[in-house]
């Protein structure tokens, strides 16, 4: 048997020993991080106090009194842990991106920063918790009152209540030192998480030590272990339905909702990988907790007395065996689970209270600058401290209350539905937009209400808090409101009653008035951002900006995170602002960031709070939101404008650099033409004068002397005739032609045209059918346009067998002639210009006429109503005239 | 975002894709599986060595599942950030 002082030695041990490794590794992460630390193989053991003193000493009690019905407990978190890309990924995710510190932290940003939500969640879970903490306490003192059932005299002095007592009062001191040394700007704590990792080593090895000895030293090897569970009591069990399921459905929920649980899967960690793993790692750390449980639980109801508690199979079937060293390890294994489920649990509840009831408290009470003034690091260490005691008092007092007479089983499940009643605000919030702060509180409070009536309250047995008369018959003798059969429903046990009407009336309100509400603005802003976590880029609201004074958030930030820490933060992001010294501009992006950064000491509400204080700014109001959607509209609107405006802009440039080379080109023709017509001009003045002179000397034969007067009258008729084209044109540009209307057809006017033009060598083919159109139009003037194209074909065509083609449509009143030669056309480039005054293609020499024909014919088809146009893209040069076959325009001009 | 996703992916993308989804129904089948129990009956028609043994044998299937989908799925989680505040 073991000395009682060589246990409490042993346990002093071993608490100075994980006090030396926290301390350690605190010591050494702070100097330069340590990499293993943030391994999945360390976050996936700290998940393991899911694994408390209930699964280490409970579930063989649990075994022996129900059957296989313990995996339950250890089924649901597999579930979800092997679910985890549904929703602990999510959890993770949201929890690193908006620096999620709590479970209450977590409801209450989702809903709007409220803190209301984060008020009833933290009560929730402080009242939920203190039932699981008492069981701790409670497990603790069983084991030591184990080792008292041996020789009475050493343990005279110990009663149960003195050594839950000291146990409470041992790790509260424990769990402040630890848990409450520093604030953490992300709320982690890696020497209590490497403390606790190792504690999970200890428990485990412990229980697979007892679970070893058990199989291959007490019995003969698994086979033997099954025939005797086959010949012991617990060979046939039974399934009841209804808690199977509700258990496996509890236990699952557990994992998302308990305190604890939240701050070592989404608090401590620091990437999804760590999650990856541990979604097969820490189910096998379940399945290799609850691998030995039956068989030790057989041999317990073998080897020991009838009467004896099963709970403490685990310590008492080697100490029955005689194996101190193993009873020994036991006992360190049991202590391991219960010391690290109370400290973990006691940091998070601490961080909830004092983020969500005292902090809130406090900036209500003190003055409005008071974020300025006072120290709100000590102050909310303090608070933590002593809600770390709050917490343990709390656990200390139900289990003094209760008497420590239930099965741990009994008491954790307890627990576990206070806790549930999170899950559907949890799962609401981050999977349904729709979801509301309104419906979050009342399914909270409901829920609550529901599960303190029927499960909670009756827990205290007897006749502490609920009378035996309430129970049997309902209060005022009302039976439908009895506490374990609520509306007539008998039929289940009381756990799975409580949760089911807790649940389902928890979930009813949460729905119906998240439907019947209307979210605020913030709301819906972090409810946007927490159920598309995946598709969005961080960050959500901006703060108005320039309303907060930069070295007033320097003063308030460093009372929160400490003067270094602080510093170098708004250092930092004053030099990624490309300024020196600490203080940035307080753009909405670093207030922003300020504000997730405080969020990680003092809770997302809180944050929100004090910044709003200095700020001076309210919260994003409706208004806000309109005026900035106004004015992006606005400068939308604008900037659409100046894009038109560019356009049109570019448009007229481009129009204005085309106008100014087509003026430069005609200014250039004009003073080619100059030059030409001068040219024209002079030439035949030149032999004019030069034949005038010889026959003026008088000294010719008659013949000569005809001849040179005939070149003479010649030349006069060209010079007449180029006055008569310039005259012509400016009459038709004038619009002051006469025009002489009669009936013509068109066959007799292109055989008029062509004997007239009569080109010489060049094959002409038409179409005469088609040319059977009869006109009523100036035929003379048409005549003229025909004439000038069929010349200008035979004189410009350039292929080897000059062939020219007139083909005829007639199209809605509107008659078309092209005129289509053989020869290689006219460039691109000059068939905007041929039309023009004075136009001629490079050096014609050969060509007659002033460049003149062509803007006659457009301007005499114009006065017709028509067009003359070059026809791109028929193998030649070509024309299209085009004309109405009744000739209407400008009837006054009309003889 | 719909508009923003391609319709027809890659075969490795797809793959990934397929992988998740069997990531996502994993659990559902292991809640298939272990619900069973509730069908046994009475005490008398079953027996707690050969519950025990399908019970513990389903757990180890769906571990060895989930280890191998972690393993196929590791490239796909969000790559650890670097601490902004050391």
């Amino acid at each position: 048997m073991i000395p009682f002082r060589l246990l409490v030695l042993a346990c002093l041990i071993y608490v100075g020993f994980l006090f030396l490794v926290a301390f350690l590794v605190e010591r050494r992460a702070r100097r330069r991080g340590i990499a293993w630390l943030r391994s999945p193989l360390v976050y996936t053991l700290s998940l393991s106090i899911y694994c408390t003193a209930w699964t280490f000493y409970g579930a063989v009690g649990y075994a022996a009194r129900s059957g296989l019905e313990f995996v339950t407990i250890y089924l649901g978190p597999t579930l979800a842990f092997v679910g985890w890309w549904w929703m602990l990924r999510k959890l993770v995710r949201i929890g690193k991106r908006e620096r999620i510190t709590s479970i209450a932290d977590l409801i209450s940003s989702r809903y709007g920063k409220s803190n209301l939500v984060g008020v009833i969640v933290t009560l929730l879970a402080v009242v939920s918790a203190t039932p699981y903490i008492a069981l701790q306490l409670q497990s603790v003192t069983l084991s030591f009152g184990a080792f008292a059932a041996g020789p009475p005299q050493s343990w005279a002095l110990l009663r149960p209540g003195a050594t839950a007592l000291w146990v409470a009062v041992g790790l509260t001191i424990f769990t402040v030192l630890f848990g409450t040394r520093n604030l953490d700007a992300n709320e982690q704590h890696q020497g209590v998480v490497t403390a606790i990792a190792v504690e999970a080593v200890v428990k485990l090895l412990a229980l697979l030590a007892v679970g070893i000895f058990v199989v291959w030293f007490v019995a003969d090897g698994p086979s033997d272990i099954l025939a005797r569970i086959d010949a012991s009591r617990m060979a046939r069990w039974q399934v009841t339905p209804s808690r199977w399921i509700g258990l496996t459905f509890l236990a699952g929920a557990a994992v998302f909702v308990l305190p604890r649980m939240f701050q070592v899967i989404v608090v401590e960690s620091f990437h999804e990988r760590q999650l990856a793993t541990a979604s097969w790692a820490f189910p096998l750390y379940l399945f290799a907790m609850s691998l030995f449980v039956v068989p030790i639980a057989v041999v317990g109801l073998e080897v020991l007395p009838k009467g004896a508690n099963p709970d403490l199979f685990v310590l008492t079937v080697p100490q029955a065996m005689h194996q101190g060293a193993l009873a020994m390890f036991a006992f360190l294994g049991g202590f391991s689970s219960a010391t690290s489920m109370v400290i973990v649990a006691a940091i998070a509840l601490s961080t909830m209270v004092s983020n969500h009831i005292v902090m809130p408290l406090w900036l209500k009470i003190a003055p409005r600058r008071a974020t300025l003034a006072g120290d709100v690091r000590r102050i909310v260490l303090i608070s933590r401290r002593l809600s770390i005691a709050a917490v343990l008092a709390l656990g200390y007092t139900y289990f003094r209350l209760t008497g420590g007479g239930e099965a741990l089983a009994a008491i954790g499940l307890i627990s576990f539905a206070g806790a549930a009643q999170v899950l559907p605000a949890m799962i609401g919030g981050l999977f349904w937009r729709g979801a509301t702060r309104t419906g979050a509180a009342a399914g909270l409070l409901i829920g609550f209400t529901v599960w303190l009536y029927t499960l909670f309250l009756p827990s205290f047995g007897g006749d502490s808090l609920l009378s035996p008369g309430i129970l049997a018959h309902g209060p005022w003798g009302i039976a439908w409101l009895r506490p374990h059969a609520l509306f007539g429903v008998t039929e289940l046990d009381p756990l799975i009653h409580a949760i089911f009407w807790s649940l389902t009336l928890n979930t009813l309100a949460f729905c119906a008035l998240s439907l019947a509400t209307f979210p605020t603005p913030v709301e819906r802003l972090q409810g946007a951002q927490f159920v598309n976590a995946f598709d969005r880029a961080p960050g959500t609201q901006s703060w108005p900006r320039g309303l907060a004074g930069a070295e007033d958030l320097l003063v308030m930030s460093q009372r929160i995170l400490g003067g270094e820490a602080a510093q170098a933060f708004f250092a930092r992001e004053a030099a990624t602002q490309g300024m020196e010294g600490f203080l940035p501009d307080t753009t909405p992006g670093f207030i922003d960031r300020l504000e997730r950064l405080l969020s990680g000491s003092v809770g997302a509400a809180a944050a929100h709070a004090m910044i709003r204080q200095i700020a001076g700014g309210t919260a994003v109001s409706v208004e806000d939101l309109m005026a900035v959607a106004n004015e992006t509209a606005q400068i939308m609107e604008h900037s659409s404008q100046l894009e038109t405006k560019s356009e049109e802009l570019a448009r007229t440039a481009r129009q204005l650099r085309e106008a100014n080379a087509k003026l430069t080109q005609l200014s250039l023709q004009k003073d080619a033409f100059l030059g030409q017509i001068s040219h024209e001009l002079r030439t035949p003045m030149t032999s004019i004068r030069a034949f005038s002179e010889i026959l003026m000397e008088g000294q010719l034969p008659p013949q000569e002397a005809l001849r040179y007067a005939g070149i003479i009258h010649d030349e006069t008729i060209r010079l007449t005739r180029l006055l008569d084209d310039l005259l012509d044109l400016s009459v038709l540009e004038n619009g002051q032609v006469k025009l002489t209307r009669s009936e013509v057809s068109l066959r007799a006017l292109i055989d008029r045209a062509l004997s007239a033009a009569s080109p010489a060598g060049l094959a002409v083919e038409r179409d005469e059918g088609a040319e059977a159109v009869s006109l009523n139009t100036d035929a003379d003037r048409l005549a003229q346009v025909f004439i000038n194209l069929i010349s200008n074909a035979g004189k410009y065509c350039d292929a080897a067998a000059p062939r020219l083609r007139i083909a005829v449509r007639e199209r809605a009143g509107r008659v078309e002639v092209d005129f289509i030669d053989n020869g290689s056309g006219i460039p691109k480039e000059a068939q905007a210009l041929i039309f023009e005054k004075f136009a001629r293609l490079g050096d014609q020499s050969h060509a007659g006429g002033a460049g003149l024909g062509l803007a006659i014919c457009r301007e005499i088809m114009a006065n017709l109503g028509g067009t003359v146009a070059y026809l791109p893209g028929q193998g030649g040069g070509a024309f299209r005239v085009s004309f109405p076959r009744q000739l209407t325009r400008l009837a006054g001009q009309v003889a | 975002m719909p508009q923003g996703r391609p319709l027809f992916l890659a075969r490795q993308s797809y793959r990934l894709r397929r992988l998740m989804d069997a990531a996502r129904l994993l659990p559902v089948l292991g809640l298939f599986l272990f619900l069973v129990p509730v069908l046994w009956g009475p005490p008398s028609s079953h027996s707690t060595v050969t519950d025990g043994i399908y019970l513990f044998f389903v757990w180890l299937v769906l571990i060895v599942c989930a280890f191998l989908l972690s393993r196929a799925l590791g490239p796909a989680t969000e790559t650890p950030e670097e601490d902004e505040e050391k």
